[in-house]
């Protein structure tokens, strides 16, 4: 076997073992590369900026333990950033995982801002039906949504006080790894209602929300780990997102080391059977 | 009558629900909602059906001792573990289901994600060929966005994230636009083939 067969046909363990050592070696050893803040975060960041204090924020969260990684650091960030304003948040979860990972991030961020559940954030829990469901709470959030995510009755919390519907929210925000999600946020809180709806999704389908972003529709859009760290760096809080952006730089370079390899050794194969 | 009543209702439904969009008062508003409360309500036996369905499978392959049924014990297990834990105490921070969600399903379903990595990697590393032009060009954008999608694009030349901008901003979003408009298009004309009853698939396959 040839030297250019033998790297063709590299055995897959070296490329396991080498990824591996490109995604521990950097959270071992922090290299501190700058995190530069892109267009759409910065958009994001604004438009909760842009809100006044006592405003109200709804944050759906549409995700679950698989891209807990990617979206779930944009959920602890966004939380802090809505306490630190002082936003009133109601959250929702389209997806069932949603609604346990989303009240973690409002619990833990709520011991750190002095925040009271039923005061100022409340999660009303899942609800099965997707785009449906959006729909409803256009008309009617109490009916939509009778009690909160422990089944306790919504009536004997303050914070529900005067919401009825879209009318009395502010902003949208979707948290979201896939449908239902940003997507239907957009088409019916947003092309219905005309609320304001920013949203954080995973790296692999930020590229599917520029068309929204571009129109207006989407008021910010974070994308994947780098997105939430960003949205750290603007918020000048060092969270999870951005202690893995080194680890993520080593491994897209390792990745883009292994094609570049590859294909070297391809058109060398190749030049050779000529 | 037994395929002209579900044609009725699916045209009625349908009709209703587009007029609604277009006139958001009553009675079309009232309609709108009675039917989203149906709708709702009709999820949640979808859900039930689902969970019926799955475990009349994974039972079936336990009894029958088809290939990899001890897989199915794990499932059928585990959801019985979580839907009694879920229904007995709640879902609360405190309670089992809390302490199973958060020390078995996360850390299950974060390494399940994490390993894309690995696979991603040997997948690019295999497959990944400039074969042709249009996959030379695929596999350049894919470097560019890869790298301006990361610190270290920006620390290898400052400039590298607008250039990946620009390839999101421009191409990439013509693309997108393109499906977008073609998916917006097929739900439309699926809609009014369902909605006028001239698709009839739903109704029995044939």
């Amino acid at each position: 076997m040839s030297i250019v067969e033998r790297f063709e046909t590299i055995d897959r363990r070296i490329i396991f073992f080498l990824i591996f050592l490109a995604v521990i070696v950097p959270l071992l050893f922090p290299i501190g590369l700058k995190i530069e803040v892109s267009e759409p975060v910065r958009m994001f960041y604004n438009t909760i900026e842009e809100l006044e204090a006592g405003s109200f924020v709804l944050i759906s969260a549409e995700y679950d333990p698989s891209t807990m990684p990617e979206v779930y650091p944009m959920n602890e960030a966004l939380v802090k950033h809505c306490f630190a304003k002082d936003l009133k948040i109601v959250s929702i979860g389209l997806w069932p995982q949603g609604v346990s990972l989303n009240q973690t991030a409002m619990e833990q961020a709520a011991g750190q801002y002095g925040k009271e559940y039923g005061a100022d954030f409340i999660n009303l829990g899942y609800k099965a039906g997707g785009i449906v469901v959006i729909s409803a709470m256009g008309e009617d959030i109490p009916t939509t949504f009778p009690q909160d995510y422990a089944l306790r009755p919504i009536e004997q919390y303050g914070i529900m006080e005067g919401i009825e519907n879209f009318d009395n929210i502010d902003l949208i925000v979707s948290l979201s790894a896939g449908d239902p999600g940003v997507r239907e946020w957009v088409m019916i809180a947003q092309g219905r209602y005309r609320k304001d709806v920013i949203g954080g999704v995973t790296a692999v389908s930020a590229p599917a929300f520029y068309p929204f972003l571009d129109a207006g529709q989407l008021k910010g859009l974070i994308g994947g780990m780098k997105g939430a760290a960003e949205y750290e760096t603007l918020l000048g809080q060092i969270g999870t997102a951005s202690a893995g952006m080194d680890a993520q730089s080593v491994a897209h370079g390792m990745i883009i080391f292994f094609i570049i390899f590859a294909n070297f050794f391809y058109f060398l194969g190749k030049r050779r059977k000529r | 009558m037994r395929r002209q009543g579900p044609l009725i209702i699916t045209f009625i439904t349908g009709a209703v629900i587009i007029l609604q969009y277009f006139i958001p008062h009553r009675p079309f508003s009232d309609l709108q909602q009675l039917f989203n409360s149906w709708f709702l309500v009709i999820a949640v036996f979808a859900l039930i059906l689902g969970i019926g369905n799955l475990s009349k499978i994974h039972i079936g392959r336990v009894v029958r001792r088809r290939e990899h049924w001890p897989y199915s014990i794990v499932l059928i297990v585990g959801f019985v573990i979580m839907f009694s834990a879920g229904v007995i105490w709640g879902i609360q921070r405190g309670t089992p289901f809390y302490y199973i969600f958060w020390n078995i399903h996360i850390p299950m379903g974060s390494t399940m994600f994490a390993l894309l990595a690995f696979f991603v990697a040997s997948a690019s590393y295999r497959a990944f060929r400039a074969r042709t032009p249009e996959a030379t060009v695929l596999l350049v954008s894919a470097i560019i966005v890869m790298l301006s999608r990361v610190p270290l694009g920006n620390f290898i030349w400052k400039d590298l994230p607008l250039v990946g901008d620009w390839i999101m901003a421009y191409p990439n979003m013509a693309g997108q636009r393109a499906i977008w408009m073609g998916i917006a298009l097929g739900v439309v004309s699926t809609s009014l083939r369902i909605i006028l009853g001239i698709e009839r698939t739903y109704l029995s396959g044939r």
